[in-house]
């Protein structure tokens, strides 16, 4: 191998201090959710206990925290599960050129560049004009929806415009139906990317704060829950409830993670 | 075009347009028409009124509260841009193994996946009155007394803008640079170029799409943003996303209403002028 030139150790150097600069806050107040009980919100840790974490499972301490969450994740799998099935039809859809497809295309990006709030004012508006009632699971569903299915959709752009068609032609060609090509030949093919839909429609969800803001109801997500608290807890009972959240993300995207991998070995063992 | 290709990619496509249709182009087109009406102080009244957007452009504040957006994000986007392809071009070009390129690309797009605003709460123990930085500094004797301008300032509104979106640029860059004929860059080499004449004369120009994407992307999501201005600044800084959502805690949607008609003109015609420059679907 060529020797390194000596622009790599800058660079290094310069992404190293990128990465701390990205995880640095996190992992800061991971610590600090450690803080013992007359503890503050910055450093010297005064003690180390898991005072914060019992503070946040009593019920009286702070908001409706258990609630959001069962609500935010029950959320994350219905946008997940949409998500994915609209995306892979739409991504096939695509493959084609039709009567409209390149207006709805551009629709679809109007989805990712139009500002969150529009989308919460909007619905909000519409649901008030109706006569209908915001809920988490029906207005604040759709309102999402608006965020995860450009994701998803791009995705599924980026696979089919690397996709070999030759496996579907052998597919015809040894007399598979057009359902049968798709359900055995082309799912399979792109199934990591599937998997990257799953985990994106899962995470935006999980984390959206503006979409949801009016569009949720009275049952808060749990976002909309954390924000709540910031504008009245001053203690580090936030920190705990950011680092089990933040705990909780890192566990999902590790699962999927492991999905994929699991996934690429079972590809390699069948082709070896 | 066959008549068949039409019906199969609709029937395909027909969720997603239903969503979009009733998530996205109703609620703009609701907007739109409740923008011209007017508020009591308990309802909305449906009328043809001029009402909302003759105070809002005859309010200096609007001017003020578009100028200081317009530069949120000006400033965000030179600083992402800067970081952003640097990162890029670290991970296309200087990393080797596929394996570590991969690591390394999902060391800078997991907090994406993460919360928002846990993110921007994580920055108040480095930057407070006695945070780390403060901490440092004085024991370091640079300062003697604590800045007050590190947190719930433009400096921390923008350090957080920064934190939360360079990804937003890495991603976008990143895969145009992979995209990029290896051969010209070693032929560029070949006749002698230096590193920079190949980096100003070769990937600079081929990276431009990565880097319209990531401009889009970063504009826009600095200019519509509210929350990140409210909580970073502690209130004290506005942009037009906090007109709209201080109208909107007020119940005045009207009004709330003709501040998003202008700001989404604005945005699309930002983007518009941006996409020129761009097929999105062929750098996808």
């Amino acid at each position: 191998m060529e020797p390194r030139p000596r622009s790599f150790y800058w660079l290094t150097a310069f992404f190293l201090l990128f990465v701390i600069f990205l995880y640095g806050p996190t992992i800061t107040i991971g610590i600090l959710s450690f803080q013992g009980p007359q503890g503050g919100l910055t450093f010297p840790m005064n003690g180390v206990s898991t005072y914060w974490f019992h503070n946040l499972f009593q019920e009286q301490a702070v908001g409706d925290i258990w609630g959001a969450f069962r609500r935010s994740f029950a959320l994350g799998l219905m946008v997940m599960v949409a998500t994915v099935a609209i995306s892979v039809m739409a991504g096939l859809a695509f493959r084609k050129r039709f009567a409209g497809s390149g207006a709805l295309f551009y629709l679809t990006i109007a989805a990712l560049v139009i500002p969150s709030i529009l989308v919460s004012l909007g619905v909000g508006l519409i649901f008030n004009q109706i006569g209908a009632k915001v809920h988490w699971a029906s207005s604040g569903f759709g309102a999402q929806l608006t965020w995860t299915l450009p994701f998803g959709l791009l995705i599924m752009f980026a696979v089919f415009n690397r996709f070999d068609k030759r496996f579907e032609e052998a597919a015809r060609d040894q007399g598979a139906t057009p359902w049968q090509t798709i359900r055995h030949v082309v799912l399979p093919i792109i199934a990591p990317s599937v998997v990257g839909v799953a985990l994106f429609g899962f995470s935006l969800s999980y984390d959206e704060f503006a979409r949801t803001l009016l569009t949720a109801g009275s049952h808060n997500t749990l976002p909309l829950e954390i924000f709540g608290m910031t504008t009245n807890v001053t203690k580090p009972v936030i920190f705990a409830l950011g680092t089990l959240t933040t705990v909780f993300s890192f566990l999902i995207i590790a699962v999927f993670l492991g999905t994929l991998w699991l996934l690429g070995k079972r590809r390699a063992r069948r082709a070896g | 075009m066959k008549k068949s290709d039409t019906l199969r990619g609709w029937a395909l496509a027909s969720p997603l347009a239903l969503v979009l249709l009733a998530f996205l182009l109703l609620p703009i087109a609701m907007i739109m028409v409740v923008s011209f009406w007017q508020a009591t102080e308990f309802a909305i009244v449906p009328a043809f009124s001029l009402e909302n957007y003759q105070f809002l452009f005859s309010s200096p504040v609007t001017y003020k509260v578009f100028w200081a957006t317009l530069r949120y994000a000006l400033i965000t986007w030179a600083l992402t841009l800067l970081i952003g392809f640097t990162v890029a071009y670290y991970l296309a070009f200087h990393i080797r193994s596929n394996t570590a390129q991969t690591a390394l690309f999902l060391v800078c797009t997991i907090p994406f996946l993460t919360s928002n605003i846990i993110r921007m709460i994580s920055w108040i123990p480095f930057l407070g009155r006695n945070g780390i930085a403060n901490q440092t500094l004085i024991g370091m004797g640079v300062i003697e007394e604590p800045l007050e301008w590190l947190l719930y300032s433009d400096f921390s509104v923008i350090l957080a803008f920064v934190h939360l979106y360079t990804l937003f640029m890495i991603v976008p860059i990143f895969n145009t640079m992979m995209r990029i004929d290896r051969a010209l860059i070693e032929a560029a080499r070949d006749n002698g170029a230096s590193g920079w004449q190949i980096l100003a004369n070769v990937i600079i120009p081929l990276s431009k799409p990565g880097i319209m994407i990531g401009t889009i992307f970063v504009l826009t999501l600095v200019m519509g943003d509210f929350i990140t201005v409210r909580f970073m600044s502690g209130s004290q800084s506005a942009n037009v996303g906090r007109l709209i959502s201080n109208d909107i805690a007020l119940l005045q949607y009207p009004s709330a209403s003709a501040t998003s008609v202008v700001l989404l003109v604005t945005v699309l015609l930002i983007i518009g002028a941006l996409m020129r420059f761009v097929n999105i679907r062929k750098e996808l």
